[in-house]
């Protein structure tokens, strides 16, 4: 009687997450069948829409790497990227340190003011901005977007990374002194390879943010060698009216799931970030 | 400024500006609080005092008009059409956000085999470029091929004459006002759900596991330790996440963007939208200014109470 009522209850958890799950993944499993279906497959609504009626075909993938600019947006959204990655770390990890360790009350209260600039959205910020980036002559190029993807990375960092600081203990750099390092080789020679791991939790959210980011990229960039994929892949894989269905899903597929790998990794600690960051 | 200076600052000869504690604090925060200042709080002020204006892209000079253009926005119906959906939207999917993730998250608090694999997929929508999922969806309503019409041919309640759903074969999920709100609603819930389901389990896993343990002694039932201990402990943690989840889904403008662009006839406009739609693709930059402006206050008050409910629960 027991065994058969923790049974159901594990039968009734599973069913729950693969409910969950279902409902979560199916849109990228719908990615996946578009992808592989032949076009006449794929345009009769008589067929069965979930299976292969005809034999897949790999004509989609390879419309998508010749025929548009897909690889472009890769290309780009990988050199934004790793330039916001790199302002980022240059800008909040200085800052996170000085204000986890050496500033107390006023640095407390001036991180919390940083954190809050995370609050105002692009929504707001995205009409003065473009007013920014025609007066540097930076529409159309893909400098605009690093100059202006920090502002969501550096608030949101530098409050991680205050975070992580605050849990190295200070005898390590007292220590060091003594040892003989100035305070600024304290920090860059034994604090940072302690925070090692909040860095490169910053280094994957600064990418993967600006990998997502939407707003910014649609209102600075209409030129389509330069869009990158957020926004190329919605607004290219159409023809006149028409959407190119599977070349359209395959490129979101393959753009999606490799990041979605390496954020899933590092979920928690963002979340922490947002939580436990507000909390403390 | 006051706080005590410990001994390795005054002795020794080292007085290098890499050894005084004040100056380099200072200059390694110098650099973002500059970048801060100028490229989040300069445009901030310059939305203001666009939203003041009559700028357009095409004269973009400032001449200040006073508060014409709020005025002007709220005497637009399309306005009022935005503003209502806004507030529908975010309310009605960060409601449905909040009880979902909440059962999620209670079911992944279990041990289970596989457990990588379902935490991959169910969050999923949130670490994917949102505009890139948004797409998938945009497949799975279109008006022709949409799978769920297909399935509901199937079982036969659409295109048959004695279907619930009607003789018509498709129901055109982002073609008629009331449905296109709920597809929009849907994408907007699956989007948040992750964030949501993360936050949670961060305060599930935070109540101390004596106290359930206690409770189970004192033959506290399963409902009453929920009632008493779960929901008051993870009360603040909950509201962050509803919190949060209100913050994105009020500014966000991809799902709509990509789904409807604010049709059929403006039935799923939202600010964020509109804004975008007058305000670039129409180039009233005052305009757009001014309706952007109408979701500071909104966001003013969220921030005001995650910090009011971050400060409680470091009491608890």
């Amino acid at each position: 009687m027991r065994n058969l009522s923790k049974l159901a209850r594990r039968g009734g958890l599973y069913t729950l997450l693969g409910v969950f799950a279902f409902f979560s993944a199916f849109p990228f499993y719908w990615m996946v069948i578009a992808t592989f279906k032949r076009d006449h497959d794929l345009f009769s609504p008589l067929n069965n829409p979930f299976l292969f009626n005809e034999p897949p075909t790999l004509e989609h993938l390879r419309t998508l790497f010749t025929e548009t600019h897909f690889v472009g947006y890769l290309t780009n959204t990988a050199i934004v990227g790793f330039a916001v990655v790199a302002i980022t770390l240059a800008t909040a990890v200085p800052a996170a340190y000085a204000l986890a360790r050496w500033a107390r009350g006023w640095g407390e209260t001036l991180g919390i003011g940083i954190f809050l600039t995370y609050l105002v959205p692009p929504t707001i910020l995205f009409i003065p901005l473009s007013r920014f980036a025609s007066f540097f002559g930076l529409q159309e190029s893909l400098w605009s977007l690093i100059l202006v993807y920090p502002t969501f990375t550096i608030p949101f960092c530098t409050w991680l990374l205050m975070g992580f600081f605050k849990t190295i203990p200070k005898d390590i750099e007292e220590q060091a002194m003594i040892d003989g390092l100035s305070r600024f080789g304290a920090m860059t020679r034994v604090v940072f390879p302690l925070a090692i791991s909040g860095i490169l939790t910053v280094v994957v959210f600064a990418f993967t943010l600006s990998m997502h980011e939407f707003i910014y990229a649609l209102t600075f960039i209409s030129v389509s060698a330069k869009k990158t994929v957020s926004i190329g892949v919605p607004t290219e894989l159409v023809r006149g009216d028409v959407f190119q269905w599977g070349p359209l899903m395959a490129g979101a597929l393959i753009a999606s799931i490799p990041v979605a790998g390496v954020y899933t990794y590092f979920l928690d600690r963002f979340v922490a970030g947002f939580t436990m960051g507000a909390v403390k | 400024m006051t706080s005590p200076v410990p001994p390795a600052d005054t002795g020794g000869g080292r007085g290098g500006i890499f050894d005084r504690r004040e100056t380099l604090a200072k200059l390694l925060i110098a650099p973002a609080v500059l970048y801060i200042v100028a490229m989040i709080g300069a445009p901030f002020v310059l939305a203001i005092l666009y939203s003041m204006s009559n700028a357009t892209t095409g004269d973009p000079s400032l001449h200040l008009v006073g508060l014409r253009n709020f005025a002007a926005a709220l005497d637009d119906p399309v306005f009022r059409i935005a503003l209502r959906n806004t507030v529908v939207f975010t309310l009605l999917s960060q409601s449905i956000v909040i009880v979902l993730s909440r059962v999620l998250a209670n079911a992944l608090m279990k041990p289970f085999r596989g457990k990588g694999i379902v935490r991959f997929l169910v969050m999923l929508p949130w670490t994917a470029p949102i505009s890139l999922g948004t797409i998938g969806w945009l497949w799975m309503y279109d008006s022709i091929f949409s799978p769920i019409d297909w399935v509901m041919r199937y079982l036969g309640a659409l295109g048959t004459a004695t279907g619930i759903l009607g003789p018509q074969t498709n129901l055109y999920w982002l073609g008629v006002p009331g449905l296109a709100m709920a597809s929009v609603i849907l994408v907007n819930v699956w989007r948040i759900l992750p964030l949501a389901t993360v936050i949670q389990l961060g305060g599930l896993s935070s109540i101390p596991k004596d106290l359930i343990e206690a409770a189970e002694v004192d033959g506290a039932s399963p409902w009453r330790r929920t009632l008493m201990i779960t929901i008051p402990l993870t009360l603040p943690i909950v509201s962050i996440a509803f919190l949060f989840g209100i913050v994105f889904t009020f500014t966000d403008l991809v799902v709509v963007y990509v789904l409807t662009r604010g049709g059929p006839v403006h039935a799923t406009q939202v600010l964020s939208s509109w804004t975008f739609f007058k305000g670039i693709e129409a180039g009233d930059l005052a305009q757009g200014a001014a309706i952007s402006l109408f979701m500071f206050p909104v966001l003013a008050m969220a921030a005001v109470f995650i910090l009011r409910l971050a400060r409680r629960t470091e009491v608890v």
